[in-house]
């Protein structure tokens, strides 16, 4: 029991949002309102109702949970990553577990002295020489005064700022600044670390610096819990991860379980209707409305077998004409890697102008590609050089092993991506020789 | 082996902290105050030195406010409206007076804008929120101490000297600095939901700066009213003042006693609704 550092348990955060959610109040609304309903008035100023808006009524503001019934264990000396997409809520985790915001939920026992970094340069004054927001940063960190002279020089051999140290920060380059605001968050010394994003910053060296002194951290048998995007930081620096989806845990494990789960789920669209999948840019006057992919037998199908027919079915909805229709699928795998482009033009198919809602047809008679998960992207475009739809993850599909070659050896990931039908023969050429 | 781990792991039981909602009243946690005291410093010291490195006058603001406020009192109504001053020349009453005075009304105007000032600190790092208004209201001491000098060089240009009562001036400071401190809380907490109340805060400095016997003497008003008139905490700090250094007429007695309970009061409370009202701080501000 004492082994564990960090234990949460059930945690949950809600935030109120929505059209009803005014950004600051005013006293002089709440005066008034005071002198209408006393009562209520003195209740929601000691914090204890639900916002009212003017009118009195309980406001039906929108209450989404970044959080929601968040559970796990993290022993001592672990380095563990917390990834997901934008906005699943690894913020609001580190948040709570720093003591910024409470929890509305659950609780988290945490056995050490903490540490956050969810900032590099919190609380930097320019108008301060860099000596004094050393002892300013250190301070606001968690630094005794002790702490930080006997640490003095190491901080700025490593923030390489020794000319410096005494003109104010606001004549720093952008560089030295960030050099110096890690420098003092690297030599903090706590049992247990929570990191936000902040190696994000800098150029290749600094990088390379964060990275090292992360590095030690983590070899020292301090515990850390690191927030980043950089999943291949993730996977050298962390031995479990967790994966945060929509403010739940979703998965949780050995790191490259983790990424692997995490890439494969963030990548495409699992429904057929396209109209409403997030794009980059803007609505143009054509577009993919659906997306359906089938099997030799004409079903709707997410796997397939090595070497078998396959059919993609598109929607596409227009506004005004397409005039010489250029129709792109493009297939990668999670991991990002291009495989191909399958396209009407390039496969010498020219297809008629589409004026009206239509659905169009691609058959791919042999699907030449070894066991694993692929994603779909679409183009829509004219000949006429203008795109008008680019959908990435649009679907994916499965392809399991088969023995399509029927050779009793049938191929599996670890050949590659693709494999092509090819023809063995023997030549015996001593009989010419000779 | 085990056993030994067993002992090795016990010398070294480091407590565990629960972080869980908090319902309603919370505590005040004064010691994890005092655990955090070198922030309060080093706040409070960033505070200083940030007003001194900005301004070009530097030192001389914290003398020229209460001083020209004092001109313009003595000019219209110490000598055209001929108010009584208690027995001491009139510009020494007011400016006795307008020294604390001006302690405590920057302190206020500091505090209750910390919090929304601070928002790039409290939105990133942990610490006790209440250093935040407790910063602000240190960080006017050395205004004060300044325009203290000031005050004892005016007085020994009229001639008079700190009587024996000047050692309970300390006592004096902090009530000034409790009740700054008091209102500063319930003003920083509730900027933070309600943002107007900043542009609320010179007002109410403005009317209580009419409402403290400044430009006049509190012997203006007969018993019972003057020690009721104590509710107003400044009263006791500014008739103590004048009367801890100058000796007044009329030694204040009571009216400290209520000036004192009714700044405890503010304080205590402004220090519990500020706990209570913290959670929510990170979240709006």
């Amino acid at each position: 029991m004492s082994d564990i550092a960090i234990k949460v348990e059930g945690l949950g955060k809600r935030y109120r949002i929505g059209a009803n959610q005014q950004a600051y109040k005013t006293l002089r609304e709440k005066l008034t309102q005071t002198a209408a309903t006393p009562f209520r008035a003195f209740q929601s100023l000691a914090g204890r109702n639900g916002h009212r808006s003017a009118n009195g009524h309980k406001s039906k503001a929108e209450m989404i949970w970044a959080l929601k019934d968040v559970s796990f264990e993290i022993k001592r000396g672990e380095v563990v990553g917390i990834i997901g997409r934008n906005g699943a809520g690894k913020s609001t985790l580190l948040k709570i577990l720093s003591r910024i915001t409470d929890p509305t939920e659950g609780y988290a026992d945490i056995t050490g002295r903490i540490a956050s970094l969810l900032e590099v340069g919190t609380g930097f004054q320019p108008e301060l020489t860099g000596r004094e927001n050393i002892y300013l940063n250190g301070s606001i960190l968690g630094m005794k005064h002790a702490e930080i002279r006997r640490k003095f020089d190491e901080i700025v051999a490593f923030a390489e700022v020794e000319k410096f140290i005494d003109t104010p920060v606001k004549h720093y380059s952008s560089g030295m600044y960030v050099r110096l605001a890690f420098g003092v968050a690297a030599h903090l010394d706590p049992e247990i670390m929570l990191v936000d994003e902040v190696l994000a910053v800098g150029d290749v060296d600094f990088q390379k610096k964060c990275v090292n002194s992360m590095q030690s951290v983590s070899d020292s048998g301090r515990t850390v819990l690191l927030v980043s995007h950089n999943l291949a930081l993730i996977e050298s620096l962390c031995q479990r991860a967790v994966l945060l989806d929509q403010g739940e845990v979703s998965s949780a494990g050995p790191t490259a379980e983790v990424i692997a789960e995490y890439l494969s789920r963030s990548q495409f669209c699992e429904s057929e209707n396209l109209t409403d999948h997030p794009r980059n840019e803007a609505r143009s006057s054509a577009w993919f409305s659906r997306i359906q992919i089938l099997n030799r037998q004409g079903e709707s199908s997410r796997e397939f077998r090595a070497g078998e027919e396959m059919a993609v079915k598109l929607g596409v909805a227009v506004q005004s004409p397409i005039l010489q229709p250029w129709i792109g699928i493009r297939l990668r795998t999670p991991a990002d890697q291009l495989i191909c482009h399958i396209a009407n033009r390039e496969a010498g198919y020219q297809l008629p102008p589409i004026s009206s809602a239509s659905e169009i047809e691609c058959q791919i008679s042999s699907l030449n590609l070894l066991p694993g998960r692929y994603i779909v992207d679409l183009v829509l475009a004219d000949m006429l050089n203008r795109d008008y739809d680019k959908i990435s993850g649009a679907a994916y599909f499965d392809v399991r092993e088969s023995d399509v070659l029927q050779s009793g050896m049938p191929m599996n990931q670890a050949y590659g991506l693709v494999f092509f039908p090819s023809k063995w023969k023997l030549v015996d050429v001593s009989e010419r020789l000779g | 082996m085990n056993s030994q781990l067993a002992l090795h792991k016990s010398s070294r039981e480091v407590p565990t902290l629960r972080i869980a909602p908090s319902k309603g009243w919370v505590p005040l946690k004064l010691d994890e105050l005092w655990e955090y005291r070198e922030l309060l410093y080093f706040l409070v010291w960033r505070d200083i030195k940030v007003r001194y490195k900005q301004t070009a006058l530097g030192a001389t603001w914290a003398v020229i406010q209460p001083f020209l406020t004092m001109v313009v009192f003595s000019l219209f109504f110490g000598h055209l409206a001929k108010m009584p001053s208690d027995g001491i020349p009139y510009p020494i009453f007011s400016f006795a007076a307008l020294v604390p005075w001006t302690f405590f009304a920057n302190g206020l105007s500091q505090s209750s804008n910390s919090l929304v000032g601070s928002s790039n600190l409290i939105t990133k790092v942990y610490f006790p929120r209440l250093i935040v208004p407790l910063a602000s209201s240190f960080s006017g001491v050395v205004d004060f101490l300044i325009a203290f000098g000031v005050l004892i060089v005016m007085m020994l240009y009229y001639g008079l000297l700190p009587t024996f009562n000047a050692l309970w001036l300390p006592l004096f400071l902090l009530l000034a600095m409790v009740t700054s401190l008091g209102v500063g809380l319930w003003l920083s907490a509730l900027n933070v939901e309600y943002r107007d109340v900043r542009y609320v805060v010179p007002f109410i400095t403005q009317f209580w700066l009419f409402a403290t016997p400044i430009a006049y003497p509190s012997s203006l008003l007969h018993e019972p009213w003057r020690t009721i008139y104590g509710l107003n905490p400044m009263v006791g700090v500014v008739e103590g003042f004048r009367w801890a250094l100058l000796g007044t007429k009329t030694a204040p007695g009571p009216i400290i006693g209520v000036s004192a309970a009714a700044a405890i009061v503010i304080l205590i409370t402004g220090a519990f609704y500020f706990r209570r009202m913290e959670k929510t701080f990170a979240d709006i501000v």
